[in-house]
């Protein structure tokens, strides 16, 4: 009874079974984004970001339809339009990045929805809005795919520079010159794995699958190589969760997979080994030394 | 270190560094001659931190030029101040130490045995043997110091730039590290070190440059460091003045921009 409910969807159902494949190579490529706009305090940038792109993703979706193709690459213009353009005004004129930021991806945001509004129908922007997952075709699926193998070969590539940079900037720029490349090829990535979340997740959840996996994985882990496992796992358990949750209610698959993380995330909060609350209110015997 | 074959390891031609044009060192000329051991002196502000930002390139002079004798900016050892480094980050000492390998390993480079036996020599050179796993958030002020030595133990640098290396330092520590100082410069590295402590200085720094935005003094340290020259030092205040006149002491126009 219970077997049939967690895996029969994926058995008899098609849609089901390309959902969660899509929702693996999400996690895959997406949590170890996560992870690191985490260590580098940068959650509400990807936050920010997201919202950014939405023109750019819109106005792709409205020239080719839902192809995540179209809509990554005018999310990508976009995206870096925006972060250019905030780093431009807060380095010319003094404003801290952070306003800048605010400010763009608000007034980007504004012009997505006016932008789907005028061309498209409610339903488009409810899509683009909060995706749709168990729509997904084979030809998204692959480009999916192929978003979440890229990240994970840039971030492969980046990795060493991008570390160091994170703990101690001032030393990557007096050994070498591989800082700001390997900071902006992460900027990339981050902006890739949003608009990848789309399609699934919407605008407005897309960093859910980033953040949160992240989130939970601190509870958990000590190092980040740990911390990068975790929140690939938690992020896959909460996919998988979220699907099977979405299949026997009426939820639907965006915010019920982001849902499952929060309860994950909620769970690590109070039990986690590293920093829990319950373990905080019951700590072992201090050691000796 | 007479006995090894001297060149300049840095020359400043005129130089003059500083912020928003506003000179923090101001038309500093001299050489320091590689194996040199020097202590650069003077109070707060005094244009200490401003200069070795520019001899590692972080900071481009106003005027003037200062040139390293052939080594590659990214080749020198600098231990900053307030090195901003994110001690909350997930990193053990050892990966943390091991960073100071980057000109051998660069972006893929394994860390074979041989390098992983490097670090373990660093490590136990400055007192941290058994800390190789301890995340680098957990370490008291001085083992972050010994850390951050161990880290340029392994860059193994010709040219050493250390900032106020020994601020807020137990007796224990700076001993340890000075000591590693001193390997440093047997070995015939040039080794520069702002201090303040000027018993320090007098004991085992053999030349000093005294600064006061402008050089005071330069050359041996017990010329240096006479009483006249480090009152003339704390006389020279800490000018920042927001409309100052463009410097005219240039006597090449060109360079004025």
């Amino acid at each position: 009874m219970m077997t049939e409910a967690l895996i029969a969807p994926f058995t008899e159902f098609e849609f089901m079974r390309r959902a969660l494949a899509a929702v693996i190579a999400l996690s895959l490529g997406g949590a170890p984004i996560g992870v690191f706009l985490m260590l580098r305090r940068m959650s509400l940038v990807g936050d920010a970001m997201a919202h950014a792109i939405l023109p750019g993703a819109a106005i792709g979706f409205l020239l080719s339809g839902l192809n995540l193709f179209a809509m990554t690459s005018g999310g990508l213009i976009a995206g870096f339009t925006v972060a250019i353009l905030a780093g431009v005004v807060s380095r010319t004129t003094g404003l801290k990045e952070d306003a800048s930021l605010a400010t763009f991806y608000l007034a980007s945001l504004a012009l997505g929805v006016t932008i789907v509004s005028i061309k498209g129908t409610n339903i488009d922007l409810l899509h683009v809005l909060f995706g749709n997952i168990l729509a997904m075709d084979d030809q998204t699926l692959l480009v999916v795919a192929f978003n979440a193998t890229i990240t994970l070969v840039v971030l492969a590539v980046i990795y060493r520079p991008l570390v160091i940079e994170s703990v101690d900037p001032l030393f990557l720029r007096t050994v070498s010159r591989a800082g700001a490349p390997a900071h902006l090829a992460f900027l990339a990535l981050v902006v890739v794995n949003l608009v990848n979340g789309f399609q699934a997740l919407g605008t407005l959840l897309a960093v859910g699958l980033m953040i949160l996996p992240a989130g939970i994985a601190r509870f958990w882990s000590r190092d980040i190589t740990g911390m990068i496992c975790i929140a690939v796992i938690s992020a896959i358990v909460s996919g998988y969760a979220g699907l099977v949750l979405s299949f026997q209610t009426k939820v639907p698959s965006g915010p019920a997979i982001i849902l499952v993380a929060t309860v994950l995330y909620v769970g690590s909060v109070l039990f986690g080994n590293v920093g829990g609350l319950v373990r905080q209110m019951f700590p072992a015997r201090h050691l000796e030394a | 270190m007479a006995a090894q074959v001297q060149f300049r390891q840095i020359q400043f031609h005129d130089v003059t560094l500083g912020y928003d044009r506003h000179p923090a060192v101001h038309h500093l000329t001299g050489e320091v001659s590689s194996g040199a051991l020097l202590a650069v002196v003077g109070p707060n502000g005094a244009g200490k931190s401003t200069l070795f930002r520019g001899i590692v390139g972080i900071l481009k002079p106003l005027a003037g030029s200062i040139a390293t004798d052939g080594l590659d900016i990214r080749d020198i050892a600098y231990l900053p101040q307030t090195a901003d480094i994110d001690r909350s980050f997930p990193i053990s000492v050892f990966d943390f130490v091991g960073t100071g390998l980057w000109r051998a390993t660069g972006l893929f480079g394994g860390i074979g045995k041989a390098a992983r036996e490097k670090i373990a020599r660093a490590l136990a050179a400055v007192g941290l043997t058994g800390f190789e796993n301890r995340p680098i958030g957990t370490l008291s002020g001085g083992q972050m110091q010994r850390t951050l030595f161990a880290r340029v133990l392994l860059q193994d640098s010709r040219l050493i730039v250390l900032d106020e290396p020994f601020n807020a330092i137990d007796a224990k520590t700076s001993a340890d590290l000075l000591a590693l100082v001193k390997r440093w410069h047997a070995e015939g590295r040039t080794v520069l070190a702002a201090l303040h402590d000027m018993d320090l200085v007098r004991g085992h720094f053999p030349q000093t440059l005294l600064l006061a935005r402008e050089p005071v003094a330069w050359g041996a340290t017990s010329e240096v460091l006479t009483a006249e020259n480090l009152l003339a030092a704390r006389r020279m205040c800490e000018a920042f003045d927001d409309s100052a006149a463009p410097c005219v002491a240039d006597d090449m126009p060109s360079q004025a921009a």
